[in-house]
C-alpha cells in the first residue's frame, strides 16, 4: 500500500519523461497526440488512486524526494483534496484537447507542428501537479513560471497576429503576477528562514504570536495573494482574459480559463492553510480586499459579458465574473473556502464546455461570431447548441446542475458574517440576474429558427470526438448538480487535511 | 530606543535599493507600450529580486560555500549557500521567459512593424473591421 506514496511523485517526472517523448515523434504526429492522452489517463488514474489512498487511511501523506529530510531535500504532499483536483483537472485538460481536436488540426495548419502542442500539454500537466503537489514555496514559483511559459506557447502557436498579441498581453500580466509572487516569497524567506511549507508554518505562527516582523509578514503575504490574484485574473486585472480567450484555439481557451486559471488559486488556498496559517492569513484582513475585488469583479465581469458584441468574448468575459465568484468565496472564508472550491470544480467543468461548444457554433456560423451570425446554429450542430445550453443553465444557477449549488453554497457562506451577507448576497442577486441575461439571451438566439442560417453547416462537421466530450461534459454537470454532497465531503474531508 | 531618521535604510541599504528596481520595472512592465521597454522592465524587476536574495544571503567576511578541502566539516566561514542557489534558479527562469517575449516581439515587429503594444492592437482592430465589410 506505501507504495501509493510514490504515485504523485510519478505523475510529475512521468509528465515531463512523456514531453521528451513527445518531442521524439516529431515526425509522427499521431504518436504524439496518443503519447498525449495516454499520459493523462496514467496520471489520471494514479492520481484517483492517491485520493482513494487519502481518503481510505484519513490522512495526507509527504514525500521526501531524494530522501533527503528537511531543510535539505525537497518535498511533494498529497491529501484527498490535491488528489481529487489532480484527478478532476487531467480529465478536462484530456476533454479540453479532444473535443477541440478538429480546431487543434485546423488552426495549427502545419501538421509538422502538432508534436509541439502536445509537449505544451504535457508540461501543462506536470506545472499542474507539481502545483497542486508541491510542499515547498520556491518549487511552486518554479512551477508557476513553467505554466506560464506552456501557457504562453500553447496561446501563440495559432498563427496570426492576435494570438501574438494576446500571447503578449498574457504574458506581461502573468509576469508581473509571477515577480510579486516571488518577491512575496523571498520575503517570506527572509522573516521565517524556510521555504518548506511545514517550517514556514510553524515559523508564522511564533512569530504571530510573539507580535514580531508584524509588517513585513503582511506585505509578504499581500504580495503572494496580489501576485496569484493577478496570475487567476481578479478584477481589475482581468483585461487580458477577453482577448486571450476569444485569440487562442478552443482547446487552449478550455485549459487557460479550466484549469491553469483554478490551479493559481489553489496555490493561495495552500499558502493560506499551509503556509500562512488560517487564523493568521485571516487576522491580516487581507482576506477583505479579497472578498471586495471578488463581488466587483463579478459585476464588472458580467456587465462587460453583456456588452460583449461576441460569442467568444462574451464567455472570457464570463469567466472574469466566475473568478469573482471564488475570492468572493475565500474572502468569506471557511464555508466559503468550501464553496469556492467546489465553484472552482463547477467552472472547471463548465467552462470549456462552452468555449468548446462555442467554437463549434461559430464554426457553424461561417466564423462568425457576432449575435445576428450565430442565431439558429444550434439546428445545424445539435450536440454543441445542447452542451452550450447545459453550460448556460449551469453557470446561470438553475437547479440540477453544478452552477446551483456553487450558488446555494455561496449563499450559505455569508450567514454569519453580519457586515459582508448583505453586499455578498446583492453581489450573488445582481450577478445571477445580469448572467441570465447574456446566457439565456445566447441560448434562445441559438435555438431561434433561421432558415437563412440552416443552410450553412460550416467549414468542419464535428467530429465524434467532440461528441463524446460533449456528453461527457453533460453527465458530469449534471450528474454533480444532482448529487454534489459527496463531492462537498470530499472537499471538506481534504481542506481539513491540509 | 532612540532611532535617527533613515538609519534602517541606510544598514539595509542593498535591500532597499533592491525593493526600488522592483519598482521600477514592476512600472516599466505595467506602464509602458514599447516591448522593448517592457522587456527591459521585466529584467530590471527580476535583477531586483536577485540582489535582495543575494544580500540576504551573504555574511561580512564570510566566504563563498565551496569546500576546497575534503576533510574539512567546518562550515561556519561560509555565506548562506541556499540564496545563492535560488538566485541560479531564478536567472534561468528569467532567462527563459526573456526570451520569449522577445520572440513575441520580434513576431509582432515582422507583421506590424512597430512594437507599441496600443498601436498594434489599433491595427489589429482596424484589420478585423476591414475583414467584417469585406
Amino acid at each position: 500500500m506505501t507504495f501509493i506514496t510514490n504515485f504523485p511523485f510519478f505523475s510529475i517526472v512521468g509528465s515531463l519523461f512523456f514531453a521528451v517523448l513527445i518531442f521524439a515523434t516529431q515526425s509522427k504526429p499521431r504518436a504524439g497526440r496518443i503519447l498525449a492522452y495516454t499520459l493523462i489517463v496514467i496520471t489520471m488514474c494514479l492520481s484517483a488512486t492517491t485520493a482513494w489512498y487519502t481518503w481510505y487511511t484519513g490522512e495526507s501523506f509527504t514525500y521526501i524526494m531524494g530522501h533527503y529530510p528537511a531543510p535539505w531535500g525537497n518535498e511533494i504532499r498529497a491529501g484527498v483534496l490535491e488528489s481529487l483536483l489532480a484527478t478532476c483537472f487531467g480529465g478536462i485538460l484530456l476533454l479540453s484537447i479532444v473535443g477541440g481536436r478538429k480546431f487543434i488540426i485546423h488552426h495549427l495548419e502545419d501538421a509538422s507542428k502538432h508534436y509541439l502542442y502536445y509537449i505544451m500539454i504535457a508540461l501543462i500537466n506536470a506545472a499542474m501537479l507539481a502545483l497542486l503537489y508541491t510542499n515547498d514555496l520556491f518549487t511552486a514559483y518554479v512551477f508557476v513560471e513553467i505554466t506560464t511559459l506552456a501557457s504562453c506557447a500553447i496561446l501563440m502557436i495559432r498563427p496570426g497576429g492576435r494570438p501574438a498579441a494576446a500571447a503578449t498581453r498574457y504574458m506581461i500580466f502573468s509576469l508581473m503576477g509571477s515577480g510579486l509572487f516571488l518577491i512575496g516569497i523571498i520575503l517570506m524567506y527572509d522573516i521565517t528562514g524556510h521555504l518548506l511549507m511545514v517550517n514556514i508554518w510553524e515559523a508564522v505562527q511564533n512569530l504571530s504570536a510573539n507580535g514580531y516582523y508584524r509588517g513585513p509578514l503582511l506585505v509578504a503575504i499581500c504580495l503572494m495573494t496580489g501576485g496569484l490574484g493577478i496570475k487567476s485574473g481578479l478584477f481589475p486585472f482581468h483585461y487580458w482574459m477577453p482577448d486571450t480567450y476569444g485569440a487562442a484555439t478552443p482547446s487552449s481557451s478550455c485549459i487557460l480559463s479550466g484549469i491553469i486559471s483554478k490551479t493559481y488559486i489553489f496555490v493561495l488556498i495552500k499558502i493560506i492553510y499551509r503556509v500562512v496559517g488560517v487564523d493568521v492569513y485571516y487576522s491580516t484582513g487581507a482576506h477583505n480586499l479579497m472578498f471586495l475585488l471578488g463581488i466587483i469583479g463579478m459585476i464588472v465581469g458580467s456587465v462587460a459579458a453583456i456588452r460583449s458584441q461576441k460569442l467568444n468574448r462574451m464567455i472570457a468575459n464570463s469567466s472574469a465574473a466566475q473568478i469573482g465568484y471564488i475570492y468572493m468565496g475565500i474572502g468569506l472564508g471557511d464555508i466559503g473556502i468550501v464553496a469556492a472550491v467546489f465553484h472552482m470544480l463547477c467552472h472547471a467543468i463548465t467552462k470549456p464546455a462552452l468555449f468548446l461548444s462555442g467554437a463549434e457554433i461559430i464554426d457553424a456560423s461561417g466564423d462568425k461570431q457576432d449575435f445576428y451570425s450565430i442565431r439558429g446554429a444550434a439546428y445545424s450542430r445539435k450536440m454543441a447548441g445542447l452542451l452550450f445550453t447545459v453550460g448556460a443553465l449551469s453557470m446561470t444557477g438553475v437547479p440540477l446542475f453544478m452552477g446551483f449549488i456553487s450558488k446555494i453554497l455561496f449563499a450559505q457562506a455569508t450567514i454569519g458574517h453580519p457586515y459582508k451577507i448583505l453586499f455578498a448576497v446583492t453581489a450573488l442577486a445582481v450577478s445571477t440576474v445580469l448572467n441570465a441575461m447574456y446566457f439565456l439571451r445566447t441560448v434562445i438566439n441559438l435555438w431561434a429558427p433561421d432558415v437563412h442560417h440552416q443552410a450553412h453547416q460550416g467549414s468542419l462537421m464535428s467530429r465524434f470526438s467532440f461528441k463524446a466530450t460533449a456528453i461527457a461534459f453533460i453527465v458530469l454537470n449534471i450528474s454533480l448538480g444532482i448529487s454534489a454532497q459527496p463531492i462537498i465531503d470530499l472537499i471538506l474531508k481534504g481542506l481539513a487535511m491540509l | 530606543m532612540a532611532l535617527r531618521f533613515g538609519e534602517n535604510l541606510a544598514i539595509n541599504y542593498e535591500e532597499a535599493v533592491a525593493i526600488i528596481l522592483f519598482a521600477i520595472g514592476f512600472c516599466m512592465l505595467l506602464f509602458h507600450n514599447n516591448l522593448l521597454r517592457k522587456i527591459i522592465g521585466l529584467n530590471i524587476m527580476d535583477t531586483g529580486v536577485y540582489l535582495f536574495l543575494a544580500s540576504m544571503g551573504y555574511i561580512e567576511g564570510h566566504k563563498a560555500p565551496i569546500i576546497t578541502d575534503p576533510g574539512t566539516t567546518i562550515t561556519e566561514t561560509f555565506i548562506n549557500p541556499i540564496p545563492s542557489g535560488l538566485v541560479l534558479t531564478g536567472i534561468v527562469v528569467s532567462v527563459s521567459v526573456t526570451a520569449l517575449m522577445l520572440a513575441l516581439a520580434v513576431r509582432l515587429y515582422k507583421r506590424y512593424h512597430t512594437l507599441d503594444l496600443d498601436e498594434i492592437y489599433e491595427i489589429i482592430e482596424e484589420d478585423e473591421e476591414n475583414d467584417i465589410h469585406n
